[in-house]
């Protein structure tokens, strides 16, 4: 047997040889081993971490803005998703055709487009709010660096008419006028976001968990009624245009809730153009603006003296020769009138008798019957920038601004505090905190001021101002017992009264159970007429006749003759 | 005792496809879920331009505007009312 001596086929190893490959594999397997500790034990979160970046994903999940909607469900506001156009500039390379064309598409100015492009920053804004179908051209074009981005848009149907009471929203949905922003904290919406994993082609393939989930925003009900908004607004934007007025505002009231049923100002704005968002039309005239309230204010001061029993609804009062002079100051009537019993003097609205009937009684007394009426507070609405008017302390007043004062001068007012006093005469003596939103159930209690029996007195005065012989015919509503107060007061301009007016009205239908309160106010008529039974008290009728005849109250007044007329006219037509 | 383990493997088998098979199921129908909840969003984002569109249409200027001039509708004076006791 003579084997070849070859080392490869000596089934002895060396013995050295054979520890090495064994210590190398022992070095081998101890190094995978702390390896695998070291990613297993040390490094795991790092990795689990990079490991679910591939494929989890955190999504957001958009809120909406709730809605605003008037007391029918009736939508007035309602936020709809839209698209913004962005665009990184560093990675938007576009050939002069495509810029042009996007240019064409989004309604931009080309240079002012290739100057957004030019910019430094890494985001640039090119056109916010674009309709989801345009949205759809960009994103068709497929351009470089250009991408769309969603978001929200608020809309205002009934735009004009209702903007004075919604206000509007930022280009980023935060309300910032109106109901908008009184109400932004239950309005706005909460953005959700939940963990997801995706796969390779974007598909959501597994819900991880939700993270917050989102939070719609709450819808508000507004005790707005639309029909009555859009009555209200176009008589008085016609009544303004007419006279000519520079302003003009409105105030319906529900006599027996107290919720505003409708809140109108001229000039206005249209909240969906962002361009117009400026300047004095945004100003809402019924709450944040006051005025001096003029012979709208008489009825307070006469029924406090009914009240403290100074005077009966027939004493007299002798207003001849139609001036009255406290100290170096004169009083006058615009139309001189003689003996008048109180109810008369409210019915012909004479300063000089409002007068002498207000220095008869204590300034304390007056004070604080201005005060429980709310003057110079705010309504306490919620509404932003809300006026408190002036109402100085009595401790200061002069025997001449108690006298002027009780026919409404030298104290300044919001249309809104006017419309909500005139309830202690429209209902029996109380008056219910306003509310802008829809009561539901019933309403709170009201807060006392005058006893039942001089709110009954009262509305029979002020009945009489708007029958023959009173300052306002023309607020009559056919079918119905309407009772009411005109003024009209002087402005003051740089501290002395000018030849500028504030014509207004207040007052309710019908007079036998008020259901309605319809406060109207015209700034600077000047077409002529001023006096509020002209400009104003004809609005009120407009609006108070069609707005009874919406809510289908029963006439307290039908005339029986022209019943029968009716039934025959009905006869003929059949 | 082979029988025992073969039977076990078998089983494990068995218990492995089931979960992919399951699991594979599941994600379609998150997929599905997914789509069908993208859809009620866009019937929802629908809805709401349906609302605003409606409004805007109901607009009573609009509706005025068109009883008074295209109607020839005016609102009835107390003359022609009759107005029922309940």
């Amino acid at each position: 047997m003579n084997y070849v001596k070859s080392p490869v086929l000596d089934p002895r190893l060396p013995a050295g040889r054979a520890r090495l490959v064994h210590a190398l594999l022992a070095l081998g397997a101890v190094a995978l081993l702390i390896r695998a500790f070291y990613l297993q034990a040390v490094e795991k979160d790092f990795l689990i971490g990079k490991g679910e970046a591939r494929y989890e994903r955190v999504i957001e999940i958009p809120a909406t803005r709730g809605r605003i909607l008037d007391r029918h469900g009736e939508v007035l506001a309602v936020s709809t998703p839209v698209k913004s156009v962005w665009a990184i500039p560093e990675d938007a390379r576009l050939t002069p055709a495509q810029q042009r064309q996007l240019a064409r598409l989004i309604e931009l100015d080309e240079r002012e487009l290739a100057r957004r492009l030019a910019s430094e920053r890494d985001f640039v804004y090119l056109k916010r709010q674009i309709s989801p179908e345009l949205a759809e051209r960009v994103a068709q074009l497929q351009l470089p660096g250009i991408h769309l981005a969603n978001e929200y848009r608020r809309y205002y149907p009934a735009g004009e008419v209702t903007a004075h009471v919604l206000g509007f929203t930022g280009a980023d949905d935060i309300g910032l006028e109106g109901i908008e922003l009184a109400f932004q904290s239950q309005l706005a919406g909460k953005a959700g976001s939940r963990r997801v994993i995706k796969d390779r082609r974007g598909r959501i393939v597994e819900d991880v968990e939700s993270l917050r989930p989102p939070q719609d925003g709450r819808d508000i009900v507004l005790a707005l009624d639309t029909r009555i908004q859009y009555l209200a607004y176009a008589r008085l934007k016609e009544a303004v245009s007419e006279h000519r007025a520079r302003a003009g505002a409105i105030v319906v009231l529900d006599a027996k809730t107290g919720e505003v049923l409708a809140l109108a100002g001229i000039p206005s704005f249209n909240p969906n153009k962002r361009s117009e968002l400026a300047g004095a039309p945004l100003r809402n005239r019924a709450i944040t603006d006051t005025y001096e309230p003029g012979s709208t204010f008489k009825p307070f001061t006469v029924a406090l003296a009914l009240e403290e029993g100074r005077v009966r609804f027939d004493t007299p009062i002798q207003t001849a020769p139609g001036r009255l002079s406290i100290g170096p100051a004169t009083i006058s009537d615009a139309h001189p009138h003689g003996l008048l019993s109180v109810a008369q003097v409210i019915q012909k609205s004479s300063n000089v008798g409002a007068a002498k009937i207000a220095l008869d009684l204590p300034a304390e007394k007056m004070w604080a019957m201005f005060a429980a009426l709310g003057f110079g507070k705010p309504v306490g609405i919620g509404f932003p920038g809300e006026a408190t008017g002036r109402l100085r302390p009595w401790k200061r007043w002069r025997p001449i601004e108690q006298a002027t004062m009780a026919y409404g001068h030298g104290i300044s007012v919001s249309l809104l505090q006017l419309a909500r006093a005139y309830q202690v005469f429209a209902r029996d003596g109380d008056y219910l905190p306003l509310s802008l939103t829809r009561i539901e159930g019933t309403p709170p209690a009201g807060a006392r001021v005058f006893s039942p029996d001089t709110a009954r007195e009262m509305r029979k005065m002020l009945e009489m101002a708007v029958e023959a012989g009173g300052t306002a015919p023309r607020a009559q509503v056919a079918g119905y017992r309407v009772a009411g107060k005109t003024g009209t007061a002087h402005k003051l301009e740089g501290g002395a009264y000018a030849n500028k007016y504030v014509s207004s009205f207040v007052g309710f239908a019908p007079a036998s159970d008020p259901r309605l309160i319809v406060a109207v106010m015209i700034d600077e008529p000047s077409a002529g007429r001023y006096y509020g039974g002209e400009v104003a008290a004809p609005v009120f009728s407009q609006v108070m006749a069609q707005a009874l005849r919406l809510y289908g109250v029963p006439p307290d007044a039908p005339a029986a003759p022209l019943k029968q007329a009716a039934m025959q006219s009905a006869r003929e037509g059949a | 005792m082979l029988r025992v383990n073969l039977f076990l493997i078998f089983l494990v088998v068995v218990c492995a496809l089931a979960v992919v098979t399951s699991n594979h199921r599941a994600r379609k129908l998150t997929m599905e879920l997914e789509r069908t909840q993208e859809r009620m969003r866009a019937l929802e984002v629908e809805w709401g331009q349906l609302q605003l569109e409606q409004s805007t249409w109901a607009t009573h200027a609009r509706i005025e505007e068109s009883a008074r001039k295209a109607l020839r509708m005016h609102a009835p004076d107390p003359k022609h009312t009759i107005s029922l006791e309940p």
